[in-house]
Order: structure tokens, then sequence, then C-alpha cells
């Protein structure tokens, strides 16, 4: 009994196709954003994820009517995220059937950003993206440095403060990247989602490096995370949301079952 | 027969209207702001997210406070997230406001009473949460008592009378997750969002005569 952590499979999209990268390169087919998302419904995930990984013009239109078709026929919540640069980008991703709107390049070069968009439609629908990238040598003092554009350029922030910052600035959610273990398949980078969890209040979506259930179970409780992300274990088909719930479930984690 | 679910620009506003239209049948789903479609319409969805204060101001610039409170003294009226906080008689949210008065009761901030044992629960409550129903409704039909709904707020109330309380959840606090009247039927969470049983929910809603 009580709220339950979430589940929430994440689709990369790119010319209306799911596509799945290691480390942010080496792109991969993983199919139909529509049909995944009516699969991953149906299995019990509890939100899904969009991310235009192209932002461009065309792939915008691409991925507005990804949203639409699936707000006909999918009832939990849609957060989209890529290339949100000015209001009317969040408002006509809400228009489409988007619920959050995910922000991450745009909020590090105008912070300010996320205090309009918040307080113009709400926290609930704002969540802050962040690409961490580890930039402590081993045996250092763990320290996180902020990525954008797909994790190729630094911007000098430190992911702890930058959380902090965010959350002040009226962000809903913080969906939190590992970017050293994106794709990977070698589990979370648990010290960093350990950092940000303690240091923000607002919920965290612990995202990056799933290859098996127990990862989702170690996001949750060595994590700290209120919810966790996977993409490419459930677009191969190596397990469905079903296994995965009924596995974090076993380990003693609320669940909506 | 017409369902109208009233614009007030509100985030998911087309969440919304895409699951009443879905278990709406053969009545028709019209989305708007103006008076006289409201006044028109037999029942009435009134969903909100974002601050209550622009809610509240919505109300006034379209001219349609009026109209709302008629509908929610004598029609089926579904309220979602601020459209049940804006039933009681206050709320806090920023500098406080004064809301709609229909159920006695304020609105108040998780944050006055989370403490530090309870610092593990985060702000906004967001996700899933279980939602006991404190007796049977017609528009329980269906749903499972402690079945799981999606919520997403920062701010709740609490019924005074708990005659009008239909169901509760429990985040640090016992609050208010679904109120009634004869003809209101408002919840904290998101019907619209909680799949099946939320969308049996808004199906039993278009299905009531009161």
């Amino acid at each position: 009994m009580g709220l339950a952590k979430r589940i929430i499979p994440c689709m990369d999209v790119e010319n209306g196709r799911i596509v799945k990268g290691v480390k942010f390169v080496e792109i991969r087919d993983a199919g139909d954003p529509v049909e995944a998302a009516i699969r991953y419904d149906e299995q019990g995930a509890d939100e899904i994820t969009f991310l235009d990984i192209r932002a461009s013009a065309d792939n915008k239109e691409t991925i507005i009517d990804v949203v639409k078709r699936v707000a006909e026929e999918v009832f939990i919540p849609l957060t989209v995220g890529g290339g949100v640069r000015v209001l009317e980008d969040i408002h006509r991703l809400l228009l489409a059937g988007a619920d959050k709107v995910g922000i991450n390049t745009t909020a590090v070069f105008n912070p300010d950003f996320i205090i309009e968009a918040s307080k113009h439609f709400g926290n609930q629908c704002i969540v802050v993206s962040i690409d961490a990238k580890t930039v402590s040598a081993d045996g250092e003092t763990p320290c996180w440095e902020i990525f954008t554009h797909g994790g190729r350029k630094p911007t000098g922030l430190d992911a702890v403060e930058w959380s902090k910052k965010m959350q002040d600035n009226g962000a809903g959610e913080i969906l939190l990247t590992s970017m050293d273990r994106d794709g990977t398949r070698n589990g979370f980078n648990l010290p960093l989602t350990h950092a940000i969890t303690e240091a923000v209040s607002i919920p965290v979506i612990a995202s990056g490096g799933v290859g098996n259930l127990d990862h989702l179970v170690d996001g949750v409780l060595k994590g700290g995370a209120d919810a966790v992300l996977a993409a490419s274990i459930f677009h191969f088909g190596d397990y469905t949301v079903q296994q995965a719930k009924a596995h974090m479930a076993a380990a003693g984690i609320e669940m909506r079952l | 027969m017409t369902v109208v679910v009233v614009d007030l620009g509100t985030g998911n506003l087309r969440s919304v209207a895409k699951a009443v239209e879905h278990v709406a049948g053969r009545q028709k789903v019209v989305v708007s702001h103006l008076p006289d479609v409201i006044r028109s319409a037999d029942r009435v969805v009134l969903p909100g997210q974002g601050a209550i204060g622009t809610w509240m101001k919505q109300l006034e610039q379209e001219h349609i406070r009026e109209v709302i409170m008629e509908a929610l003294l004598n029609k089926p009226v579904l309220g979602i997230c601020l459209g049940l906080q804006a039933l009681f008689e206050s709320s806090t949210e920023y500098e406080g406001h004064t809301c709609l008065g229909l159920l006695p009761g304020k609105v108040e901030h998780f944050a006055q009473y989370l403490t530090d044992i309870d610092s593990h629960l985060t702000i906004p409550h967001m996700g899933w949460n279980n939602v006991k129903q404190s007796g049977a409704h017609p528009l329980w039909n269906g749903i499972k008592d402690q079945a799981r709904f999606y919520f997403v707020h920062s701010y709740f109330g609490r019924c005074v009378n708990p005659n009008h309380e239909t169901g509760s959840c429990d985040y640090g606090i016992s609050f208010t997750a679904a109120a009634a009247t004869d003809n209101i039927f408002a919840t904290q969470f998101h019907p619209e969002k909680s799949q099946h049983d939320g969308l049996r929910l808004i199906e039993n809603f278009v299905s009531w005569n009161i």
C-alpha cells in the first residue's frame, strides 16, 4: 500500500522510428513507437517517455504525430522531451496529448526558462532532463558534470548543484541520465543517482544503463529513485514490463501490479 | 446528450477530452470555454492543472464562473485535480485564494505536513497510489476498493464533512482523493491517466443519473 515506484519505458525517436544507441552513439532501429507504446501500456507501464533525439523541424512534426496517435489509445501519463526551446513548443506538445514535457539544453542556456515554464503550465508538467557524466578520476571524490547536445558539449555545471537549482526554479521532476552508462547495460550509475536523490525533494527518474531486472531494483533501493526508466531491455524483448514489475515487487518494492 | 469539457487553458486538457471521447459512446463530447455551450450541456467535466489562482482568474476572465456555479448545483459534474480543489472554501497556494466554497474544508501544501520522518516522500506526490473508497457510489462501480490511480499534485484538500468524502489516500497524511455531493464527483487523481480504472470511472460518470 502507498505510492508505487514507477517503471517508465523510454523511446528515443528519430524519423518516426525508435532508435537506441550506446553511450549516445552507434544507433540502431528498435521498432515503431506507436505499436511499442500500446504494447507497454498493456504490459502495465506506469508512464511512457518519448525523446526526440534529433529535434529538427521535421522530426518535431513527426513526434507530435506519434504523441497524437498514442494519446488516442493509451491512457497513462506521457512525457515528451527534446527540442523544447520556447513556451509554444510546450503548448503544442500538451495539445498533442503529452502530460509532461522534458527540457534539457534550453534549461542549461536559459535557466529562467524553467521558472517561466513552470509558472505558465504548472510544475507538474515540467521535467528537467539532466545528462551527467563522471568527471572525477577513480579514487577522487566523485563529481559529475552536465553535458548537452546528446552528450557532446560540457557545460562546467556540477550535476548536484544544477539539480537543486532546477528544483528551485520550479521543475516538478528530474530525469537523470548517466551518460557513462547509457546503453551499456551495466546498471545505473548509483553514486550519481544517490547524490541527486539526496539533494532534492522532487521525484527523480533514474536512467541510463539498465541491462537486467536487478538494475531496476538497485535504482530504487540503492539509488533512491522514485521511478526507473529503461529502453533496450524492453525494446529488444529481453523482458516485459510485467516481468520487471514482478521482479521489483519480489524485492520488496511497492509496485502497481 | 452532450458532455462539455471546460477549457480553462490548463495543461492536459486534450488528455481529458480524449479519455471522455473514448468512453462517451453516443454522447457528444465538446471542449469549450463558452458560457452558452456549458449552459446547454447535459454533463460538465471540469479539469484543471497548475496554479489554482490562475485557474480561478480564468473562470472570471472567461465569464463562466456563474454558469459553472449553476452546473455545480444541478448537473452531473466531474471535477479533476484543480476541479476538486476549487470546490473547497480556500487554498493556501501562494498568497492564499478563496475558492468556490461548495465543500467545507481548505486546500493545503504537503510540505506543512511531511516531517523529517517522511523526508523520503517527494513533492509533488507523483505516481500511482491506492484510493480507499468510503462507501458505494455509482462512480465506483466496477472499480475495486484500494485500486491505484495516478496522482500529481503538491496541494491537497480535506473534507470537513465526512459525508462528502467518497475516497481517501495516504501520503504522509490522509487526504481527500475523491469527494461528492448529490450531483458532483470530483477527484484529486487523474482518471484520464489512470488506465482501465480511470476510464471506468469516466464511463460511470457519463452514465450517471443524478
